[in-house]
C-alpha cells in the first residue's frame, strides 16, 4: 500500500514536471498564433537598459512586442548567435562591437538589412549593409582631479604615461578578458604602429618600466585601484569618455563638476551594432524594431541608460552629458578585419611584454 | 531485509524505475546530453573526428601550465579549508552557545556572495594598500578559496559529527586513550565519509575556479576553466575550448572514480544520535577557551571581508548613511528593473533550484546509498561531475542541444535547471554518508517489533536523512542565490537576479555604493534563508 501510495506521488511529480516544461515551452512558440500580437526577440548584452514605456511605444506603433534576452557581454553573445545560427534564439542582435563585427559577419549570422533611418547617422560610423550602427562609445584615459594640483600636471598625449614624472599612477585592464583593456591595446597598436622607430611594443615596455598595473577587468581597475572611485593609489585609469557624466548623474550628493576628467589622446571608438539574425521568420518586424532603435525616442533614452553617445546626430543630449561628456575629435579607429585577423597575435604579444 | 533496499534492488517495481529512472533522465538531458552536444559540435568536422586540438593544447606552454597549476591549487585548496574549517566544525557540532544557530546561517553567506563583490574586499585588505599585500602571490587566490567553501567543509563535516555518538570517543578516553590519540583512532575513521564529501566537493569546486583566478590571480595564474573562457569569448575558437573541457572532464572523472571506490570501502554502520544530545554547554575552562577561540577565528576571517563590504555600502562622500540604499529604490534605470524584483526572482529562482535539487538528488543519493555494484559506482560519479565540468561549455551545450522537440534555451526555467545541475552533489554528498550510516540493526528490531517497512522507513531512516536533507537544501539554495557562473553563459530572459543586478552596478561609474549595497542585501537575504530552511521541521520528526 505505502509502495503503491509513493509510486503515485512520483507518477505525480513527474505529471507536474511535465506541465511545467509544457507550459514554459508554450510561452516561446505561441506568437504564431494569429490572435496575439506578433512578438519579436531581441539579443543583447547585460549592460542593456532602457526607460519604462520606450519599448511599449514600439508596441503601440507597430504591435509587435518586444521579448529581451540578455548575456553576458558582446563576445557571449556572439558565440550564442553563432552557435545557434541554425535554429536561432532570437529575431534582432544588438551590442556587437566593431572588435568582433568582423567574425561576425563572416559566420554568416546577419540577414543584410539597409534602414531608412540609416541617413541620420555619420558616414564615420557605419559598416557595410548587414549591421545598423546604434550607438558608439570612446575608451579612453580618466584622471583623479584631486590628485592632480593644477591641469598642466596632468599628462595630455599617450606618449606622456611613458615620462618617470608619472610613474606608478596608471592602471590598465587585461585585453584577454576586458573589453576597455582590448580597446586601449588597440589604441596604442593604431597610434605607434607595428614598424619603425618606436612601435607599439616599444612604447608598452616604457608603460611596465614605469610601472603600469594591469587588472582583470574595468571594476577592478576603477573601483580597486583609481584613486577618484576607490582607496586605491592610482589616478590614471582605461575607462570611458562618459565617466565623468555618469559620475554627477549617480552621485548622492549633487556635484557641480565631475571628480574625475578625460584625456583625449589615445581614445578609441567602440561602435555598437544592431542586425537581423539569418533565419528568422520575422524579418519585416525585426527591420522595424532596428528603424525603432534609430528613432530620436531610443537614441535620446540610451545616454542615461547605458551611457553611449546615440548614433544619430541629430538626437538631442541630456544636460549631463552636454556639459560633461568629452567626445574626442580624432579618436583612434581599426578596421574591424584587422582587429579579426591579429586580436590573438597582438593579445599573446603584449602579455608576453607585462609579463617580463 | 527491509523494503528500502527492495525496491532499489528490483527496478521492476514502478517505485525502483522512477527512482533510477528521474534521475538518470534528468542527468542524461540537462548534463549529458548538453555536454555532448556541444563537444561533437567543436571536434567533428566534415563527419570525423579531429584530434589535433589535443595535440595543440599540449603544445602550448601556457595551456600545459594552467592544465598543472589546475590540480595544485585545488589540491591545496582543498587540504587548506578542511584544515582551516575543520575547529568551527568540531565547536558547531559538540557546543551549545548563544547565537549558534544565527552564527551558522552567516557562515554560509560567503558562499554565495558573487566572486566580483569578495575580491574588491580581498584587494583591499591583500592589496597594496592593505594590511599585508599578497598581490600577485599564490597566498591570495588560495586564502579566497578557503573563504568561499569554509562553510561546505563546516556544514558537510559538522552535520555528520553533530550527529556521531559521543560515547564511542569517550569509551576510548576511558580505556586510557588521549584526546589526540581517541580522535586519531576513532573520530577520525568514522568522520572519513564526511570528509571526503567535503574534500570532494572542494576540490571540484576550486577545480573549476575562474573568477577568483581572474581577479586576484593577475596575469600570472590561469586554470583550465580561465583558458576555456579565453578561448571561447575572447579568441571564438570552439575546437581548443572543447579539447580544454574534456582534458578538465578526465581529470575530473579520474579524482571521482578514485573517491568512489576509496567511499566504497569506509561505508561503517554507526548509531547516529540526535545533535541535541551530542552537544553540550562548555562548561570547564577548556572548552570555554576552545569554543571562544575558535568562534573568534571564525568570525575575523570570515567576518572582516564582509564587514567591510557593509561598511563601504554605507560610505558616502560626506560620512556615512543609507544614501547608497535610498539611491536603490529610486533610481532604478541602472538596473532595468527595480532591486525589489530583483529580489524576488533570486527568491523564486532558489526556490523551484532547491526543491528540483532536493527531489532528484535525494533519489538519486538513495541509490548510490543501498545499491552496490557498477552501475551505482557509475552513477554516483556522473551525479558529481556537473561540479566540476566548465560552466563555459555547460553553457553553451544548452544552446546547441535544447532547441528541439520543446525549445528550452531561453525558457525561464533553464536558470533553475542549471543551479540545480551544481546543487545536486551538494544534496547528494550530504545525504549519502548518514544514509550508508543507518545500522541495519535498528532496522531489523523495529521490523522484530512488528513495524512494516514503511514504518521502519519512516521512523529510522528518514529522520535521520531528513536531517542531512535539511542541509543540502540549504545549499541547494544558497548556490542558487549566489550562482553566476553557469548563469552568466545562458540568454536569459531580462529578469536579473541579485548577483546579475549587482554585477551590472559594478559595471559603470558612480554606482559602487550601490552594488555593495545590493550585496549588503543579498547577505542579510542568505542569512535569513539560512536560519529558516535550518529551523524547519518535518512533523513531528526532531532534530538529527
Amino acid at each position: 500500500m505505502q509502495t503503491a501510495s509513493r509510486a503515485r506521488r512520483f507518477g505525480g511529480f513527474v505529471v507536474v514536471l511535465a506541465l511545467v516544461l509544457a507550459a514554459c515551452s508554450q510561452g516561446g512558440t505561441e506568437s504564431t498564433t494569429t490572435q496575439t500580437p506578433e512578438q519579436i526577440t531581441l539579443l543583447t548584452h547585460d549592460s542593456f537598459a532602457v526607460s519604462d514605456g520606450v519599448l511599449e511605444d514600439f508596441t503601440n506603433q507597430t504591435g509587435i512586442e518586444v521579448q529581451v534576452l540578455t548575456s553576458d557581454d558582446a563576445g557571449t553573445m556572439l558565440n550564442q548567435a553563432i552557435l545557434t545560427k541554425d535554429n536561432p534564439i532570437a529575431d534582432v542582435v544588438y551590442g556587437i562591437d566593431n572588435t568582433f563585427l568582423s567574425r561576425a559577419e563572416s559566420e554568416g549570422i546577419f540577414d543584410p538589412y539597409t534602414s531608412p533611418e540609416l541617413t541620420t547617422v555619420p558616414e564615420s560610423l557605419r559598416a557595410g549593409n548587414l549591421v545598423t550602427p546604434i550607438d558608439y562609445g570612446d575608451v579612453c584615459l580618466n584622471f583623479d582631479k584631486a590628485a592632480f594640483e593644477n591641469d598642466a600636471a596632468v599628462p595630455t598625449t599617450l606618449r606622456d604615461l611613458a615620462d618617470p614624472a608619472y610613474e606608478n599612477m596608471l592602471v590598465v585592464e587585461d585585453p584577454a578578458t576586458s573589453s576597455p583593456g582590448l580597446a586601449f591595446l588597440l589604441a596604442t597598436i593604431a597610434k605607434f604602429g607595428e614598424t619603425g622607430d618606436y612601435t607599439w611594443q616599444d612604447y608598452w615596455h616604457d608603460l611596465v618600466a614605469n610601472g603600469v598595473k594591469v587588472d582583470a577587468g574595468w571594476t577592478e581597475a576603477y573601483y580597486s585601484d583609481f584613486s577618484a572611485a576607490s582607496d586605491g593609489t592610482r589616478p590614471l585609469v582605461v575607462s570611458y569618455a562618459s565617466s565623468p557624466p555618469a559620475e554627477v548623474y549617480y552621485s548622492e550628493v549633487p556635484l557641480d563638476e565631475p571628480p574625475t576628467g578625460v584625456i583625449t589622446d589615445g581614445c578609441f571608438r567602440q561602435v555598437e551594432y544592431a542586425g537581423i539574425l539569418a533565419g528568422t521568420t520575422h524579418t519585416e518586424a525585426a527591420g522595424k524594431l532596428i528603424d525603432f532603435m534609430l528613432s530620436s525616442k531610443f537614441q535620446e533614452d540610451m545616454p542615461l541608460n547605458m551611457f553611449v553617445f546615440p548614433a544619430r546626430s541629430d538626437a538631442v543630449l541630456p544636460s549631463v552629458f552636454s556639459e560633461f561628456a568629452i567626445v574626442p575629435d580624432h579618436p583612434e579607429t581599426m578596421d574591424p578585419a584587422l582587429i579579426e585577423q591579429h586580436r590573438e597575435e597582438w593579445i599573446q604579444q603584449w602579455t608576453e611584454i607585462v609579463r617580463s | 531485509m527491509d523494503r528500502n533496499r527492495q525496491i532499489v534492488r528490483n527496478p521492476r517495481r514502478i517505485g525502483g524505475i522512477l527512482l533510477v529512472g528521474i534521475p538518470l533522465a534528468f542527468l542524461a538531458y540537462f548534463f549529458a546530453y548538453p555536454l555532448g552536444a556541444i563537444l561533437i559540435k567543436s571536434l567533428v568536422v566534415d563527419n570525423r573526428l579531429d584530434l589535433t586540438p589535443f595535440a595543440d593544447v599540449f603544445s602550448r606552454g601556457t595551456l600545459r601550465g594552467a592544465i598543472w597549476f589546475t590540480v595544485w591549487q585545488a589540491t591545496a585548496s582543498m587540504l587548506l579549508t578542511v584544515l582551516v574549517a575543520l575547529p568551527t566544525a568540531y565547536v558547531f557540532a559538540h557546543y551549545r552557545f548563544r547565537g549558534k544557530n544565527l552564527m551558522k546561517a552567516a557562515i554560509t553567506v560567503p558562499f554565495v556572495l558573487p566572486t566580483v563583490v569578495v575580491a574588491t574586499a580581498f584587494l583591499a585588505l591583500l592589496g597594496p594598500t592593505g594590511v599585508v599585500d599578497l598581490s600577485g602571490t599564490v597566498w591570495l587566490i588560495l586564502i579566497a578559496h578557503v573563504f568561499f567553501n569554509f562553510a561546505v567543509v563546516v556544514r558537510t563535516v559538522g552535520g555528520f559529527w553533530g550527529n556521531l555518538d559521543p560515547r564511542l570517543e569517550e569509551a576510548a578516553r576511558m580505556l586510557g586513550a588521549g584526546r589526540w590519540r581517541a580522535f586519531r583512532t576513532v573520530t577520525l575513521p568514522l568522520l572519513r565519509p564526511a570528509l571526503a564529501a567535503a574534500g570532494s566537493i572542494v576540490f571540484l569546486f576550486t577545480f573549476t575556479s575562474f573568477g577568483v583566478i581572474l581577479i586576484l590571480g593577475g596575469l600570472r595564474f590561469s586554470t583550465i576553466e580561465v583558458e576555456i573562457y579565453r578561448q571561447t569569448i575572447t579568441y571564438l575558437r570552439l575546437p581548443l575550448a572543447a579539447a580544454l573541457a574534456v582534458i578538465q572532464l578526465i581529470g575530473v572523472t579520474s579524482i571521482l572514480v578514485g573517491y568512489s571506490a576509496f567511499q566504497r570501502r569506509r561505508a561503517i554502520e554507526l548509531s547516529l544520535r540526535p545533535s541535541h544530545e551530542v552537544a553540550r554547554v562548555p562548561r570547564t575552562l577548556r572548552d570555554r577557551l576552545v569554543v571562544s577561540g575558535v568562534l573568534i577565528f571564525t568570525t575575523l576571517f570570515l567576518g572582516t571581508p564582509l564587514a567591510l563590504l557593509v561598511a563601504r555600502s554605507l560610505r558616502t562622500s560626506t560620512g556615512f548613511g543609507f544614501a547608497a540604499y535610498r539611491s536603490l529604490a529610486t533610481q532604478t534605470s541602472a538596473l532595468f528593473v527595480p532591486p525589489v524584483e530583483a529580489i524576488r526572482n533570486s527568491l523564486l529562482i532558489a526556490f523551484a533550484a532547491t526543491l528540483l535539487a532536493v527531489t532528484v538528488g535525494m533519489m538519486a543519493a538513495v541509490i548510490v546509498a543501498y545499491r552496490t555494484g557498477l552501475f551505482s559506482r557509475t552513477f554516483d560519479v556522473l551525479l558529481m561531475l556537473p561540479l566540476g565540468t566548465s560552466a563555459v561549455t555547460i553553457g553553451f551545450g544548452f544552446l546547441v542541444a535544447l532547441g528541439k522537440p520543446i525549445d528550452l534555451r531561453t525558457s525561464p526555467i533553464l536558470l533553475p535547471i542549471a543551479h540545480a545541475l551544481v546543487a545536486i552533489p551538494f544534496v547528494v554528498r550530504t545525504a549519502v554518508p548518514v544514509m550508508r550510516s543507518v545500522r541495519q540493526e535498528l532496522r531489523d528490531a523495529a521490523a522484530m517489533l512488528g513495524a512494516t517497512p514503511a514504518r521502519v522507513w519512516r521512523r529510522i531512516d528518514l529522520p535521520m536523512i531528513s536531517r542531512a536533507g535539511l542541509i543540502g537544501a540549504g545549499f541547494a539554495f544558497a548556490i542558487s542565490l549566489g550562482e553566476f557562473g553557469a548563469t552568466s553563459f545562458l540568454a536569459r530572459p531580462a529578469t536579473p537576479t541579485l548577483p546579475v543586478a549587482i554585477f551590472r552596478l559594478l559595471g559603470r561609474p558612480g554606482t559602487f555604493a550601490q552594488a555593495l549595497a545590493l550585496a549588503t542585501i543579498l547577505m542579510v537575504l542568505t542569512a535569513l534563508s539560512m536560519f529558516v530552511i535550518e529551523r524547519f521541521r518535518f512533523g513531528d520528526v526532531g532534530e538529527f
